[in-house]
């Protein structure tokens, strides 16, 4: 086994070696420009993005035409949301969403909302993390253009219940964008299932390389249409200038066709050493609360909080395995984490949390390690810690005068 | 964001973690910060003849919190009463090579220090207290 160990795997994943075995012909030898329609450099650059167009699609059960490159999830939500509103401002300006999508999401809403170009409503979730169809059908006014959620939160886990909530947006008459870079290659994805019209995903959650993303926009039933945000040459039928890296694309085609062939295998590795991990862990320290819904999430997801000890210093005492925390001190904002806040989480007990995120390179071994390491860094700092001895001495620590800071 | 050697050191081994107990007569126990607020620093001393014999602290908290508190007991053995008052946050950021968004953790070190001296303070009520 080596260290340092990579449990962080909902922020990034390693680049599969099959991955990159495809790519490297895309940088020296066949370097074309996909849109260069004249010569042989061009064609074999164009059928390698088509190649992986289509490989893309199969995984999310779309046509290969539906796949837009972008540079990632972000510029995915972005384009979506920005594109949507942009498109259909006369048809009204109203946007749902919910309090727990990635910063990807809410901040261009809000960027939106800024600008005056959007009235947004965040939907509050359960205490699971989970949005609840039956409010998203009651927030729909006749000036709603597009519903945002996400397939499965990034530090939680849950998933939430997508296909009902494309049903409501089907009857409706609302587009829906879902954005699901956590969720596609690790859970099944059907957008014709699921009702999706336009939905966020990124190939570096997938085993790919960094710097590409694709947004799927449906093409019939209904066709959906978005303004562009970057212009230029034309590309990606419009929706999308730049040139095709082509390379990154290669290989995100490769990673999402492995991800397609290895799900049903990987998933049922990934659950049994997920609830291992959670199970050990958690009956060894009393006091640890799960984060999320106890099934209904993603397979390599677990967030505890450890109550008494703060997330950073657990972080600091496990240095050689890599995780995140919810804690303030790991963010900019000194903030703790706006997710498990909207889950009703107390903000000490999201201070108190960490992500294990596990992925297609974890081990037997590197999670027996985590627990063992887990376990002996919570009790050292809960003996450090004044919180855990008074509540040892009995001490209501709800009721003691705290002087805010 | 990587830390300092020193605050990685207290980290790893903390000087003087533990407790008094906080109704000794010679004992000075100062509380701050809140849960919510993702620390809290208990820091007690205890005191012979004006002088701080012996300090012990427990943080919950980052790294640079618990780093904090570990330092300041190590400054405040040995120390008297007055000279203890005179120990200021920037010279804890400056021991630890605190970045900026970790100074409040020094901030909290010295209220704690001064709630520690206070409640001696009152305990003895401004009499510093003898060998017994």
């Amino acid at each position: 086994m080596k260290l340092p160990i990579f449990l962080d795997n909902h922020s990034t994943t390693p680049m599969d070696p099959r991955v990159l075995e495809a790519m490297l012909p895309y940088f020296v030898e066949k370097f074309g420009n996909a849109a260069s329609r004249n010569h042989a450099f061009g064609w074999a650059a164009e059928e390698a993005v088509e190649q992986a167009r289509k490989q893309i699609a199969k995984l999310i059960n779309a046509d290969s035409k539906e796949i837009v490159f972008t540079s990632g999830a972000t510029e995915s939500d972005n384009l979506a949301l920005k594109g949507v509103l942009e498109m259909y401002k006369e048809k009204g300006t109203h946007i749902i969403t919910s309090s727990t999508e990635h910063r990807a999401v809410l901040d261009t809403a809000k960027s939106l909302e800024a600008k005056g170009m959007a009235t947004v409503t965040y939907l509050p979730v359960d205490k699971y993390g989970m949005v609840n169809p039956q409010d998203v059908q009651n927030a729909i006014t006749d000036k709603t253009i597009l519903i945002s959620i996400m397939l499965a939160n990034n530090e939680i886990g849950t998933i939430n219940p997508i296909q009902e909530i494309g049903k409501i947006a089907k009857a409706k008459g609302v587009l829906f964008h879902c954005d699901a870079t956590q969720g596609v290659g690790k859970i099944p994805v059907d957008v014709q299932a699921m009702g999706i019209d336009l939905m966020s995903f990124t190939s570096h959650k997938v085993y790919g390389p960094k710097g590409v993303g694709a947004l799927y926009v449906r093409k019939r039933n209904p066709r959906v249409r978005i303004a562009a945000q970057i212009d230029g040459g034309g590309h990606e039928r419009g929706m999308r200038s730049g040139t095709l890296p082509v390379p990154l694309i290669v290989g995100f085609g490769k990673a999402c066709e492995l991800c397609e062939q290895e799900m049903v295998t990987e998933t049922a590795r990934l659950i049994k050493m997920r609830d291992r991990l959670q199970t050990d862990i958690m009956a060894a320290l009393e006091e640890s609360y799960l984060n999320g819904h106890p099934t209904n999430r993603l397979p390599g997801n677990l967030n505890i909080s450890f109550a008494y000890v703060e997330g950073e210093s657990l972080l600091m005492g496990m240095k050689d395995i890599a995780l995140s925390s919810g804690s303030a001190c790991t963010s900019a904002t000194l903030e703790p984490s706006y997710v498990l806040r909207a889950l009703g989480v107390g903000t000490e007990l999201a201070h108190s949390s960490i992500r294990f995120g596990l992925g297609r390179f974890n081990t037997d071994d590197e999670i027996d390690y985590t627990t063992k390491k887990v376990i002996e860094v919570v009790t050292k700092l809960r003996e450090m810690s004044p919180l855990y001895e008074m509540a040892k001495e009995g001490v209501d620590l709800k009721s003691v005068q705290w002087a805010a800071h | 964001m990587a830390y300092s050697d020193k605050v990685v050191d207290h980290f790893n081994n903390p000087r003087n973690m533990g407790s008094f107990k906080k109704d000794d007569a010679d004992v000075g126990t100062g509380m701050v910060g809140a849960p919510e607020c993702g620390d809290v620093m208990k820091l007690q001393i205890k005191v012979q003849n004006d002088t701080i014999v012996d300090a012990k602290f427990k943080t919950f908290g980052c790294g640079s919190a618990i780093a904090s508190s570990s330092l300041a007991t190590e400054w405040l053995k040995g120390k008297t009463i007055e000279e203890a008052q005179k120990i200021k946050n920037t010279d804890i950021v400056q021991e630890l090579n605190l970045p900026p968004v970790k100074i409040h953790c020094s901030v909290l070190a010295e209220d704690a220090i001064k709630a520690a001296l206070a409640d001696y303070q009152k305990k003895t009520d401004g009499q510093p207290t003898g060998t017994k």
